[in-house]
């Protein structure tokens, strides 16, 4: 186990590893999200008070459950770089921001898109968007603040304080939202969705929120190659494997 | 400081930061008047804007009064750290053998009393220009003065990580803006339910809570994100 | 399979605009947010080929100097 991880942080290893796992995940993360989108949107039933519109939480709810987990994943890797100064977790919180950031912004525009046909409304102050809307710009403000240093050390330091911080935060901020919601909530629009939901339509979900961890894992697996590539452009294990293909 | 000197108790530390720093804000009263200034300013554009009808704005008042003071701490915070970064003395002060969380809390706290506190004991003034009714100014006073202890707090860590940064303004008003949704959310919800009868206790008790839990984390934070600024 | 057509997949009771709509907005940026880093490597690999034969040219004609 903890080999595993020793050589976890170490760049030529990791390049090597990550290059076997991207070959595999990429296909299972395409056939997944086909599969699970051919389900959710053709095979599962109509909800009985939304009608079709339903089917946009297919992709709305996995994003949204992935950003925030993602968000986790960033600040984990910030504090193992706080901690430990390990140049891979660097890496790894520098890789995870905009991939976040670009699935909160999906999960908004999908709840957006949902909420026209539900509440007659492109954009309303649902908890749920709101909270995303927060979580949006919690990634926008650690990919700003990394582009702003010039040294990319600092950067990654900096930014694995922020994104720690805005991790401890995070639950306080749902929560308070919840409660602003459901105080301010007029009864018109009130929709207590938390019935039981039938298996038909929750395994598509459930097959989605995977496919979106998949694809978290293998984006922010690209990413991580891209950026040690040009970061070890001078080292001689890069040389040597660019020599050896 | 020659090594053979004992080490100050960390009491001392904090108070002698803390009235280097009070000092040095009684020099320029300008600082200490500005926020205020700039609160009571704004104050005046939203029956403006919204216009005179008393009952629109006393209904808006608790929203209108926490959103400016969050206005306000944006923009005190965003030269918290800026004259003690350019002329060196943030160096002595992380070279300095006591815990950067410590004396940065001391000059927070400093000027958390020249600006935050000021701001929590003139609220009042400005509920009643806004209408708000009678009952939800005491409560209006004691809300901000929990929340602008948060509000600094998260400001001085929005400061400390962008000091070093050319033109970190905006920057800075985008890192500081999602944590304080909370202090707001329970600042005004406490002050609404003043208004109409309910219980602002509750709300209350979490805004300290908050401010309790970020005097113990944002130090910290605070602490390294200032030793990152020194060695970018 | 839910629908009796290709037309009623299309329309989905009136809400297949907002549907097919929320699933394009997806899609594209699903697509750019893989497709976008691997360019990334790719040109870097290419970068750093191009860098290896121009060093290997490099030391060849200097060991070929050095003959003469």
């Amino acid at each position: 186990m903890w080999t595993f991880i020793h050589k976890l942080g170490s760049p030529p290893w990791f390049f090597g590893f990550s290059g076997t796992l991207v070959r595999w995940l990429l296909p299972v993360t395409v056939t997944l999200l086909l599969v699970g989108a051919v389900w959710g949107l053709l095979v599962a039933p109509p909800d009985f008070r939304q009608g079709n519109s339903y089917r946009i939480i297919y992709i709305h709810v996995p994003a949204a459950v992935v950003a925030l987990a993602g968000y986790y994943v960033m600040a984990f890797a910030g504090a193992v770089s706080l901690i430990w100064r390990i140049k891979m977790a660097d890496v790894t919180m520098r890789a995870a921001a905009p991939v976040g950031a670009v699935l909160t912004a999906i999960a908004l525009v999908t709840g957006a898109i949902w909420g026209k046909p539900t509440w007659g409304a492109w954009w309303v102050w649902d908890a749920r968007i709101t909270s995303m809307l927060i979580l949006l710009f919690l990634y926008l403000g650690v990919v700003a603040l990394f582009e702003a240093y010039e040294n990319k050390t600092a950067a990654a330091r900096a930014c694995a304080v922020l994104s720690l911080v805005g991790m401890v935060n995070i639950p306080i901020i749902y929560k308070s939202v919840d409660w602003w919601y459901s105080l301010h909530q007029p009864a018109s629009i009130k929709f207590t969705g938390e019935s039981a939901i039938d298996s038909s339509m929750l395994y598509p979900l459930l097959l989605m929120i995977l496919a979106f961890y998949c694809l978290f894992a293998l984006t922010l697996l690209l990413n991580m190659r891209a950026e040690l590539l040009w970061n070890h452009r001078d080292s001689g294990w890069l040389k040597q494997l660019v020599g050896d293909i | 400081m020659p090594s053979d000197q004992p080490l100050l108790s960390l009491r001392v530390v904090f108070l002698r930061q803390f009235l280097r720093h009070g000092r040095s804000i009684m020099t320029s009263p300008a600082d200490v008047a500005n926020p205020l200034l700039f609160f009571f300013m704004v104050i005046t554009l939203f029956p403006l804007g919204l216009g005179p009808d008393p009952t629109t704005l006393a209904a808006l008042s608790p929203g209108i009064l926490w959103v400016v003071a969050l206005l306000a701490s944006l923009m005190v915070s965003a030269k918290l750290f800026a004259s003690d970064f350019e002329d060196g003395s943030l160096e002595q002060l992380a070279l300095a053998p006591y815990p950067l969380a410590v004396t940065a809390l001391a000059e927070i706290s400093a000027q958390w009393l020249a600006t935050g506190f000021l701001l929590a004991l003139l609220s009042p003034l400005f509920g009643v220009m806004l209408g708000l009714p009678d009952e939800g100014l005491l409560t209006l006073s004691v809300s901000l003065l929990l929340g602008t202890v948060c509000l600094t707090l998260i400001g001085a860590l929005g400061s400390a990580l962008t000091v070093s940064i050319r033109r970190g303004g905006l920057l800075l008003s985008l890192l500081i803006i999602p944590l304080n949704v909370p202090v707001l959310i329970f600042g005004t919800t406490a002050v609404r339910e003043a208004v109409l009868g309910g219980n602002p206790e509750s709300w209350l008790a979490l805004l300290g809570g908050l401010a309790l839990g970020s005097l113990v984390v944002a130090p910290l934070a605070i602490g390294a994100a200032l030793r990152v600024s020194l060695d970018s | 399979m839910y629908f009796e057509s290709l037309a009623a997949v299309w329309h989905m009771d009136g809400h297949g605009f907002y549907v097919w709509l929320a699933y394009a907005l997806t899609a594209l940026p699903l697509v750019l947010m893989v497709w976008l880093p691997l360019k990334r490597i790719r040109q870097h690999w290419r970068w750093l080929q191009a860098e290896q034969r121009r060093s290997a040219a490099a030391t060849q004609s200097t060991a070929m100097g050095s003959d003469v």
